[in-house]
């Protein structure tokens, strides 16, 4: 097949994405002499009142996405800021009504860091198991609840997995123990459908760069009614009403607006689309033996597939496929040769763990993309087994989990 | 047709900073720099040059540039970082006429429990040296933060004498060098501090990029938390394109600083000999060091505000001093810790110069200027 214009496939869209075109356009918009390039805190010339309407244009395209007013939107430096804000910010104004927070292993470190940090500063936290298609079970969670507990943080859609969290769900829960909910929709917005309106969510980090927007730039969704307050964690000029102080990033936000409102046009069709190309890429690999796909795919984001092949070790899968552009899990964790704790919090051994690739699928993948990659992940994976002597074992009937291995 | 004399509030970016950003912006260079394929190698070195060439503009070594969303990030940082790993109760002192994401982390970590002192100027804005001995010498001082230059009178403080000063007493020392940055010469050694806070917008460069230089060795717990960016001093996926426009911005100040000096005193010192023969102009900090850019004046009797809205109907953008403040209706801290009255105060005007800056827009300015003072100060004594 010659596919050399489109290699490397890029099928890495869950760790970033590139700038759709029209996102691009805006932004560049604001980046010349004869662009937006004012400061919105400007408040006493025309440079400054026309890049403060940019970025209530942006803000209004990040509010309908999310069915939110857009006084609800503080910008941020990104989804791990907004997590940060958001924990932080409760857990510091809240402190007298209590020291206790629940959230879930499979969480995004930029969650479990600041839980982390919370801890050293005295708040107890707990860290809730999951079952093993990657789902919190609900009765698990109620019983968590105590007098104390400020503050519930789960993610919507889990980076590694693609798991959809029911949190709607969890929102009505926390909502009738007054805890407040803080949730990372980093992988979800834009891919899922929320509605703020409907779901009991106090608090919602996002990100731009994971739907097509530029890096560094997010916000975070805090609520009106009933009022939601929080401690800045980033004090200065006061700005975005005292929550978040720094000089707005124009171009970045009016990226994320335009980001944003492409998505909300896009949602639906562009679901099908992906739920179709990620049943092909299953369907590709479905007759292969020992292949395990992590997380349920029942509620699932549709661009998305982790699946461990079993008796190849994920790295050097991952450098087989140098034509490809995928990761064993978390772009952020991915320096370390650990393997993935979503997955064993998943139940997954460290071996299948060890054996894990995330495709995630996006707006510029294509069906020749997807079958590329079949054909590539297969001729890897039985080269790779070929020269295992474990596949070896396996194929000759050896029940590995009863080897006694000599110690040496 | 607008004059843009606001460059201290922000800058408009370079066209080559703009052109290097580009394929980081259009969507051809777009891979996480934490990913492991190709695609994030390109962009972690992508960010590993951009660091050098901020790193080579004020003299260190790449490892000691940590990236932040800006600089009030890079303020927060410092201050709350270097105060989390001293005594608590431990003193921070911090100039009086500090830039606002020097003050409020200054307040807010007086609410955590420190002791918070302010470190006082004299008339022309300059901090008093004897004083800031005094305090200096206080038990327990542990961090001084002073700015290198005010983003208000433009008055640049003799940093290095007051880290000489700090470091005698064993005190750790951070500037705020956001306003410094591009207009005078930033050698962080030399400056003899610990940390330094920089911005890119207000270098031909774009907004929602900073960063912390530090002092080799220096602990610095992180302020965000989660992936273990920036060496586990700053998590968070990068802002690329940010990044490479700040470096970009950064290789262009490395050359021509006396050129743009030259040229910014050029029209500042125009401006200010026609601000000085009209009546009732009171031009601060003048007998200070100043960045060739800035003028902070007031006229006596009329209302900054309404100034520059009819200064703004004539196409020209100034301002009333920080416009991080600039909602706010208050005079000026900067001016209040120069002792200077509020009624003056309240008159104030800030022009800051820019690269792209011709004689024509000071002689635009200048006339507009004259006009409607004039007209202004009628429109007053008509009233009274």
């Amino acid at each position: 097949m010659n596919n050399s214009e489109r290699v490397p496939v890029y099928l890495d869209y869950a760790a970033t994405t590139p700038a759709d075109p029209r996102v691009a356009e805006k932004m560049m918009a604001c980046l010349t002499m004869d662009g937006d390039f004012g400061n919105p805190a400007s408040r006493s010339h025309v440079f400054g009142w026309k890049a403060d309407d940019s970025v209530k244009e942006a803000r209004g395209h990040v509010a309908a996405l999310i069915n939110a007013d857009p006084r609800e939107i503080v910008w941020t430096s990104g989804a791990t800021e907004s997590d940060n804000l958001a924990i932080k910010g409760v857990a510091h104004f809240y402190k007298k009504k209590g020291k206790h927070i629940i959230t879930c292993k499979t969480e995004h470190k930029a969650v479990l860091d600041t839980c982390r940090q919370l801890e050293r500063e005295g708040y107890e936290v707990t860290y809730l198991e999951v079952e093993n298609s990657g789902f919190i079970d609900m009765k698990v969670l109620e019983d968590a609840i105590r007098d104390d507990t400020i503050l519930i943080s789960i993610m919507h859609v889990n980076n590694e997995t693609g798991v959809i969290q029911d949190i709607a769900a969890i929102g009505e829960l926390a909502r009738s123990k007054g805890v407040i909910f803080h949730c990372d929709a980093a992988q979800s917005a834009g891919k899922v459908e929320i509605d703020l309106e409907k779901m009991k969510v106090d608090l919602m980090s996002f990100s731009a760069h994971k739907i097509y927007g530029p890096k560094g730039i997010g916000a975070l969704y805090v609520r009106r009614k009933p009022r939601i307050r929080i401690e800045a964690q980033m004090h200065g000029g006061g700005h975005e009403r005292g929550m978040r102080s720094g000089t707005l990033a124009v171009h970045q936000i009016v990226g994320m607006g335009e980001a944003f409102r492409v998505a909300k046009e896009e949602l639906a069709v562009e679901s099908e689309r992906l739920l179709a190309l990620r049943e092909r890429l299953l369907a590709g690999f479905s007759d292969m033996e020992e292949i395990y796909i992590n997380g349920d795919l029942s509620h699932h984001v549709p661009g998305l597939l982790n699946i461990s092949f079993n008796f190849v070790e994920g790295e050097s899968l991952i450098m087989a496929l140098k034509d490809i552009a995928v990761s064993s899990g978390s772009a952020c964790t991915s320096a370390s040769l650990e393997p993935s704790y979503v997955l064993r919090a998943l139940g997954r051994e460290d071996e299948l763990a060890h054996s894990s690739i995330r495709f995630s699928l996006g707006r510029f993948t294509t069906e020749a993309d997807v079958d590329y990659t079949i054909e590539l992940v297969r001729k890897k994976v039985d080269k790779l087994r070929e020269l295992s002597p474990l596949w070896e074992m396996y194929k000759d009937g050896v029940d590995l989990s009863k080897v006694q291995w000599a110690a040496h | 047709m607008s004059v843009y004399l606001d460059h201290n509030a922000t800058t408009p970016i370079d066209e080559r900073v703009f052109e290097a950003m580009l394929p980081y912006l259009n969507g051809s260079c777009y891979g996480n720099p934490s990913s492991a394929h190709r695609l994030g190698r390109e962009s972690q070195q992508a960010l590993q040059l951009a660091r050098e060439q901020v790193a080579m503009l004020v003299g260190v070594q790449p490892g000691q540039v940590i990236f932040t969303s800006g600089g009030t990030e890079a303020n927060n940082l410092a201050l709350k970082g270097m105060m989390a790993v001293v005594d608590a109760g431990s003193a921070l002192i911090v100039g009086a006429t500090e830039h606002s994401s020097v003050l409020a982390p200054a307040d807010a970590l007086q609410r955590a429990g420190y002791s918070l002192a302010h470190a006082a100027v004299d008339s022309n804005g300059v901090v008093k040296l004897a004083e800031f001995e005094r305090v200096l010498s206080k038990q327990k001082t542990a961090l001084v933060s002073v700015m290198l230059a005010n983003n208000e009178t433009g008055v640049v403080q003799d940093v290095k004498q007051l880290s000489a000063m700090a470091s005698r007493q064993g005190v750790m020392m951070h500037t705020d060098a956001v306003q410094a940055l591009g207009k005078m010469k930033v050698d962080f050694d030399a400056l003899g501090v610990a940390a330094m806070s920089l911005s890119a917008h207000k270098i031909y460069g774009p907004k929602g990029v900073g960063a912390l230089v530090v002092k080799k060795g220096l602990t610095l717990p992180p302020l965000l938390h989660g992936g273990g960016h920036e060496a586990g001093l700053r998590a968070g996926t990068e802002n690329l394109a940010g990044i490479v426009g700040f470096g970009a911005a950064a290789l262009l100040m490395q050359s021509g600083l006396q050129q743009r000096t030259d040229h910014c005193e050029q029209l500042r010192d125009r401006a200010e000999q026609a601000l000085q023969t009209i009546a009732g102009v009171v031009i601060f900090s003048q007998q200070a060091r100043r960045l060739p850019n800035t003028i902070f004046f007031a006229v006596d009797g009329i209302e900054g505000s309404t100034l520059l809205m009819n200064l703004d109907r004539d196409g020209i953008a100034v301002s009333s001093g920080s416009a991080c403040a600039s909602g706010s209706g208050e005079p000026t801290h900067v001016l209040r810790a120069m002792g200077v009255d509020d009624g003056l105060a309240h008159g104030a005007v800030r022009v800051s110069f820019g690269s792209g800056n011709t004689v024509e827009d000071v002689d635009l300015l200048v006339a507009s200027l004259q006009r409607q003072i004039e007209s202004l100060l009628k429109l007053n004594s008509g009233w009274a």
